[in-house]
């Protein structure tokens, strides 16, 4: 995964709540088979319209993303974390995340910050009265700072730690595989197996 | 103090707690289909990884697989190359698999429960948001990304944050002609598509106890729509009797030892759940959604709201944004809404029960003209069962599609899709922009409501049909 300290970036605002994954990346995407080559499908239905924000010109090149409430419902599909990386965006901010969402994303090393919809709220005046104004994502301070906007955000320490440093959950996990062969040794036997009689 | 149903599974399955870091937990069924597993396996590859655990992994080919012409090669190469890949990566890695044409092949959801692998106090997991069907069963069950998926396949196991509880009391009896589907859509609307962010959900009360296993996987299904990470039911002996017989349910001695579990599987009264919803189920009726979450719902008897209504600045523009996708206007009658096509199936709807509830209601009667009306089977085996009791020849008497079984018009990977500005009435979960196709607009219902909606062109219950039904020629 790639590490994620701090980010500064131009934002795209995007007034619209319950955005779900359908929407992020469509389902014929979920064809293929890699986890790159998605950026074209990011919101492909909302940007057939040129008035969507992500086509206009002033906002091209920014990888801050400011959603409404409710950010990434639905389907489970990581799919939706790799379209918004490929696109180019480091970091989304939103009221509220989906949890599947939220997860994936993390693991990614998309930074999802979550801040009161009043701290959103201003995010969105101030990016799009002024197109050139950044956003600076600190996940070494848990803060965000912008013109005219300081706040901090929440994370708990063990996701902090894997994405300031990148790391790889399977690795730390396969620490404790003494912790997994014990726990093994004492499931009860009537436990299902897919195993075919 | 008591613990919750929840806290219980998950406490069962805690591998490693340590201050600071989240608990790893086992995973006692992983199940696998072809969209959210390639580069789960690719990860393994590139890594040297095996899968741990093959004895609790399954997979099945339900989203990309067509309905029609099974025997024909996929048209689709972006599709073939997908269902290739899941072919090639389980026998790369000795996966079981039921690919299509196999007698076990079906949705994923549908598949689990069947064959007996989803049991009470379990913990299932699949990288798919559904997965919190299998909590019809007591099971801690939740969808994963890829990046789970793989981190099963190589440890059995999951990093999991805490969670919250929520209650969801069902008191009273549900009216006749008012299912499952129905009260779970009133409970999205009522607490909203982010209603349950961070909780596992325990639906329980007199109402749910009632329910069969169908309705409850029906009920627990939706649990992701309200933005929960599970849903859950306590085990009782509507559960056992379901399990007793499955392929792959405890036999003998194990199957005593796992009752004598399982009964212990309940929230103990002195628990204490973070938050509360109580829901009249006496005060219920068919429930559709109008707008383009699954939060925007009403009852079928109620008019597509005002946006104005609404005092949440992001509700009221949610709703407008809505209305004019769907081509409503406020203020009309649902029942005024004229549809295109009916989707019956799916892993909220597509089980033997919804199509045995959609065939009475249609039986004798027929599709309206230019209504085009798909029935899915969830899975080959439910197929067999609705062909042996002659459900298809209802169906397709009445001018209905009886097709193979898959993910379907759900989500449209495959060709069943809408066309641009076509209006369904669905049994599926989603009615988010474009799910069922570019453009397409889809009402959620339940599947009586979807077969007297295929007859009368229009949002509709069975109460507004009429008594005269067309005798079926032999």
């Amino acid at each position: 995964m790639e590490a994620f300290t701090t980010h500064t970036g131009r934002a795209v605002p995007l007034r619209r709540s319950n955005v779900d994954t359908d929407q992020i990346i469509p389902a014929h995407w979920l064809k293929k088979v890699t986890r790159d080559g998605f950026e074209d499908g990011l919101f492909e239905a909302w940007r057939k319209d040129s008035e969507f924000v992500l086509n206009k010109p002033e906002r091209k090149g920014a990888t801050v993303l400011v959603a409404g409430p409710d950010f990434g419902t639905g389907s489970s599909r990581e799919h939706a974390v790799w379209a918004l990386q490929n696109y180019g965006f480091k970091t989304v901010i939103s009221s509220r995340f989906a949890d599947i969402f939220r997860g994936n994303s993390l693991k990614n090393g998309l930074l999802t910050v979550v801040l009161d919809q009043k701290v959103v709220d201003a995010l969105w005046e101030l990016t799009e009265r002024d197109p050139n104004a950044e956003i600076t994502v600190d996940l070494q301070d848990r803060q965000v700072r912008a013109e005219g906007v300081t706040a901090d955000f929440e994370l708990d320490e063990n996701a902090r730690w894997r994405l300031l440093n990148g790391l790889d959950d399977i690795s730390i996990t396969l620490q404790n595989e003494p912790d997994i062969a014990s726990y093994e040794a004492r499931r009860p036997a009537f436990k299902p197996s897919t195993i075919q009689a | 103090m008591g613990r919750t149903l929840a806290e219980k599974v998950w406490d069962d399955h805690v591998v490693r707690r340590a201050e600071g870091e989240p608990d790893l937990l086992f995973i006692d069924l992983h199940l696998l289909h072809e969209v959210t597993s390639p580069q789960a396996f690719d990860g393994l590859r590139k890594n040297g990884r095996q899968v741990r655990r093959l004895d609790l992994t399954i997979a099945t080919e339900d989203h990309n697989t067509p309905t029609i012409d099974i025997d024909k090669p996929i048209a689709d190469p972006v599709s073939r190359v997908q269902l290739e890949t899941l072919r090639k990566n389980c026998a790369e890695f000795g996966v079981r698999l039921h690919p299509l044409g196999d007698v076990e092949q079906g949705v994923v959801h549908v598949v689990g429960p069947q064959l007996g692998l989803t049991q009470p106090g379990t913990t299932v997991v699949c990288g798919d948001s559904h997965t919190s069907t299998h909590g019809a069963f007591g099971a801690l069950a939740f969808g994963i990304g890829t990046s789970q998926v793989e981190h099963v396949l190589a440890t059995q196991t999951l990093p999991l944050a805490p969670f919250k509880t929520m209650a969801i009391t069902v008191e009273g009896e549900l009216p006749d002609g008012v299912t499952a589907k129905d009260l779970i859509l009133a409970i999205i609307a009522r607490i909203g598509t982010g209603g349950g962010q961070g909780y596992v959900l325990e639906y329980r009360g007199s109402a749910i106890e009632k329910l069969s296993m169908e309705a409850r996987m029906t009920i627990c299904n939706m649990s992701i729509e309200a933005g929960a990470r599970a849903g859950m039911i306590a085990p009782d002996k509507t559960t056992f009797d379901y399990l007793e017989g499955r392929v792959h349910a405890p036999q003998g001695e194990d199957w005593d030892a796992a009752v004598e579990y399982w009964k212990t599987l309940k929230t103990d009264e002195d628990a204490v759940f973070d938050a509360e919803v109580v829901i009249k189920a006496d005060e219920l009726s068919p429930f559709v959604t109008w707008g383009t979450n699954p939060g925007q719902g009403a009852p079928l008897s109620a008019n597509v709201p005002d946006p104005a209504s609404y005092e949440d600045a992001s509700e009221r523009l949610a709703a407008e944004k809505a209305l004019e996708y769907m081509g409503l206007t406020a203020g009309q009658p649902l029942r005024d809404i004229n549809v295109d096509t009916v989707f019956v199936g799916s892993c909220t709807n597509g089980r033997i029960e919804d199509l045995r509830n959609a065939a009475a209601v249609i039986e004798g009667r027929k599709v309206a003209d230019g209504v085009r009306m798909l029935v899915v089977p969830g899975s080959v085996r439910v197929a067999l069962q609705a062909m042996d009791e002659g459900l298809d020849k209802v169906f397709t008497a009445a001018g209905a599609e009886w097709r193979h079984a898959g993910c379907s018009m759900c989500l449209g990977m495959n060709p069943d899709q809408l066309a641009p500005g076509e209006r369904s009435a669905s049994t599926s979960n989603r009615n988010f922009e474009g799910r069922q196709g570019k453009g397409g607009r889809t009402h959620l219902v339940s599947p009586q409501v979807a077969a007297a909606t295929a007859v009368l062109g229009h949002l509709a219950s069975p109460a507004d049909l009429s008594d005269v039904r067309t005798p079926v020629e032999a």
